[in-house]
């Protein structure tokens, strides 16, 4: 197991835990790559708030920055720690007991 | 560690290795308690699939059969998406224990592969989106 999987997946939910994080992200999912002047328009944010939040989630590989229109930075939602913190979430969500339940239940038909 | 990589499980049944067997390795066995509708093709490499009443299912690839004490299958990680290629390796051990069994499920392979080759698999199909869309935006320009 590489040895910073739980780190990247830590930094997901932290970043996870704060609401206003979740509507940037939210935003970047669903609308794609933007501005944080895009985002500030779009948003019950305010733009030093959002700039606050996405220096935070660039250093945690959440988004990343790139070159925009007009020379402003755009930015794009990363999606590869997500689906890292989803494997958490699938080793938590895999229910054995349920269907051992079952199994044994079955056996003693 | 907290990630977990290992989900393990060992009970004991008061049927012989036989008949714990057929449960876990037949149609009819899987749909009694796994999933509602079930078929299989018990070999290494076959398909099987177990179908639920709210619609999911779960594709499976059988890797070990040794009857009566191994089956082995690999699914998909629930949550990922169905194109996602990670898998984990279910494995059930089935060990005579006086006139039934104690059988053993053992699930790896939650936290498999280093984050890059994530990454790298995970910008390529997003760099895949963006080239299609960019694209189809050329062939409706075109138009």
């Amino acid at each position: 197991m590489p040895p910073d999987i739980e780190a990247i997946a830590e930094q997901v939910f932290t970043a996870l835990a704060d609401p206003s994080r979740r509507t940037i992200l939210g935003a970047l999912a669903s609308s794609g790559p933007a501005t944080a002047t895009d985002l500030a328009a779009r948003l019950p944010i305010t733009r030093q708030a959002i700039a606050k939040h996405l220096a935070l989630l660039t250093e945690a590989g959440l988004v990343v920055a790139e070159p925009g229109e007009r020379r402003r930075v755009r930015y794009r939602l990363q999606s590869a720690p997500m689906q890292l913190a989803q494997q958490y979430l699938a080793a938590l969500a895999r229910d054995w007991d349920s269907p051992l339940d079952a199994l044994k239940a079955h056996l003693n038909r | 560690m907290s990630f977990p990589d290992r989900i393990e499980r060992t009970m004991e049944v008061a049927h012989p290795p036989g008949q714990v067997w057929a449960a876990l390795t037949t149609a009819e066995g899987l749909a009694a308690w796994f999933g509602h509708e079930a078929t299989i093709d018990l070999r290494p490499g076959g398909s099987a699939q177990l179908k639920w009443s709210d619609g999911h299912v779960a594709d499976m690839r059988v890797e070990r059969v040794e009857e009566p004490s191994v089956f082995g299958y690999t699914w998909n990680l629930e949550g990922l998406p169905e194109s996602d290629p990670r898998r984990t390796y279910v494995e059930f051990t089935l060990e005579p224990l006086g006139a039934g069994t104690r059988l053993r499920v053992v699930e790896t392979g939650f936290a498999q592969l280093p984050e890059d080759a994530h990454r790298t698999l995970y910008d390529s199909h997003t760099q895949g989106w963006a080239s299609e869309l960019d694209e189809m935006v050329d062939y409706l320009d075109a138009a």
